[in-house]
């Protein structure tokens, strides 16, 4: 399984993350009708990898899509579309879709990120129970869906829908597949003066996605 | 206990009371906001976390509105400025109306414990090692320049909010060139990164600039009395930096003129 709960820096822990990799897609057309149609079993984030620079990258938009989440403030229907759209230098919905969605016969490497809001467990409720073992809290785990059963039940459906090769989320993974001339238009990277004197070609990958993120953060700003 | 009460004067910003690797510490307190240090993303990522929390004395509304607006002009200066290749820290985050801008972590001391771990405890002034100080002066001044040439001044030049970071792979090289070197001046080396941008503003303006060079003149002055003579070598610096020096250094002597007018009548 290349499914990974991804663990990020001061998310609430009744957030879990997913996310993989799936190389050589070849129904991008059909995964995009679901998108299209709403369908509730494809509430993913699917991110065409040729517009993702690293995890880096791309965990900073998970990082904003969830945070948006986390406080009320949802620019779009849901956290996966969110994602989708903190990609973006800007507000624009449709545009960032064009870029870094799925586009039907074009997508071949494809990321698929997954959001879960498990109930949450209030922390004071925990502390404040009078009794150590009370039958109600234990039925309320019982019935809250075990994590591995969770990563489990959406890599199952993910190798039943997606036909392509599932591949680990990591950055030797990605930076072949990242188209560079497309990115540096999508973020405004060329002849950035920080990058003239830059000589050797890792450090100024590094920078890159640096100002990359800088431009989502911005938003326009 | 003053802990308890402490933290309910002190509430850390809502992002930071949800689960990290290690915990956040609280790295000062000023007037405006707070800074923090705490890891973004990654466990292994370390960054500085800025945060103005709410004023209760000001109507919520128009707080909320002034706190959005200086959060996102200081993450609007940085990534200007770090486009044009200023040396300051990259923008990992930000969410405005909560108050809080993420930013890459600087290694190192500020300037101003760089220069006073140099200088020590003696009176008397210091002579060896002084080509090194001047050096750090330059550097001083080269980013100034590069910080001005792009159009930004910064408000609030002090060498507090400048950061003097290792040079990366100082440890490999450093061992063999440390032999020979006297180790006292090796709290000079570093790269000066330039932080704190809650006071920047865009301007291209003479006056601006040389308000700025003064501010940092004058605290220089009080901050490193022995080492003041040597200011002049920043100066030096920024106009081999940044074309447009002279006007500015012009500029300076009317703004210090001033200065001393004021200090005589107040
Ligand atoms: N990006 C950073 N990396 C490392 N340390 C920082 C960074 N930003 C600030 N600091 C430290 O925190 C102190 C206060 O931050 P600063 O931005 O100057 O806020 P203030 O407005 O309170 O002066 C700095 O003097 C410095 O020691
Ligand atoms: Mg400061």
């Amino acid at each position: 399984m290349t499914l990974e709960k991804i663990q990020l820096e001061h998310v609430p822990s009744n957030i879990h993350i997913y996310a993989t990799l799936f190389r050589d897609v070849s129904n991008a057309d059909f995964l995009h009708s679901q998108l299209l149609a709403r369908n509730p079993d494809f509430e993913y984030a699917f991110v065409d990898a040729s517009s993702v620079i690293s995890r880096f990258h791309l965990l900073s938009a998970v990082y904003a899509a969830v945070n948006a989440l986390v406080t009320g403030t949802l620019r779009t229907p849901n956290v996966h579309s969110e994602i989708v759209v903190s990609l973006n230098t800007n507000n624009n919905i449709a545009d960032a879709y064009r870029r870094w969605g799925i586009t039907p016969g074009k997508t071949k490497d494809l990321i698929v990120v997954k959001v879960v809001v498990a109930p949450e467990v209030s922390s004071t409720e925990t502390t404040s129970s009078p009794t150590k073992d009370k039958p109600t809290t234990q039925e309320q785990q019982q019935q809250q869906q075990q994590p591995e059963d969770e990563q489990q039940s959406i890599w199952t459906h993910l190798t039943t829908h997606v036909k392509g090769t599932p591949s680990e989320l990591s950055d030797a993974n990605l930076a072949p597949l990242t188209d560079w001339p497309k990115v540096r238009k999508y973020y405004r990277l060329n002849a950035v003066p920080a990058l003239a004197g830059c000589k050797d070609d890792e450090e100024k990958r590094r920078q890159e996605e640096r100002l990359a993120v800088m431009g989502m953060a911005l938003k326009g700003l | 206990m003053t802990a308890p009460s402490a933290n309910q004067d002190f509430p850390p910003p809502k992002i930071l009371t949800h689960p990290s690797t290690s915990p956040p510490t609280l790295i000062t307190q000023g007037a405006e906001g707070r800074l923090y240090k705490t890891t973004h993303l990654l466990p292994t990522l370390p960054c500085a976390l800025k945060y103005r929390p709410p004023k209760p004395y000001r109507h919520p509304a128009l707080d909320a509105r002034l706190t959005r607006a200086r959060i996102s002009a200081e993450a609007k200066v940085l990534e200007r400025c770090w486009r044009e290749g200023v040396p300051v820290p990259a923008v990992y985050a930000m969410d405005a109306a909560r108050g809080w801008l993420a930013m890459e972590w600087i290694e190192g001391v500020p300037v101003r414990v760089g220069i006073n771990n140099f200088l020590g405890e003696g009176e008397e002034t210091q002579t060896k090692g002084e080509g090194e100080l001047v050096d750090l002066m330059k550097r001083i001044g080269e980013a100034v320049g590069k910080l001005h040439r792009t159009g930004v001044v910064h408000g609030d030049l002090t060498t507090s909010n400048m950061m003097l970071r290792p040079r990366s792979g100082t440890q490999v090289n450093g061992e063999s060139e440390a032999t020979g070197r006297d180790d006292r001046v090796k709290v000079l080396e570093g790269e000066v990164v330039l932080i704190d941008f809650g006071l920047a503003t865009q301007s291209m303006s003479d006056e601006d600039r040389a308000v700025d060079l003064y501010v940092l003149e004058r605290a220089f002055a009080s901050t490193h009395p022995r080492a003041e003579r040597l200011f002049g070598a920043i100066l030096d610096e920024y106009k081999t930096t940044f074309k447009k020096a002279p006007s500015v250094l012009a500029k300076l002597e009317d703004v210090r003129m001033r200065g001393r007018k004021r200090s005589m009548l107040g």
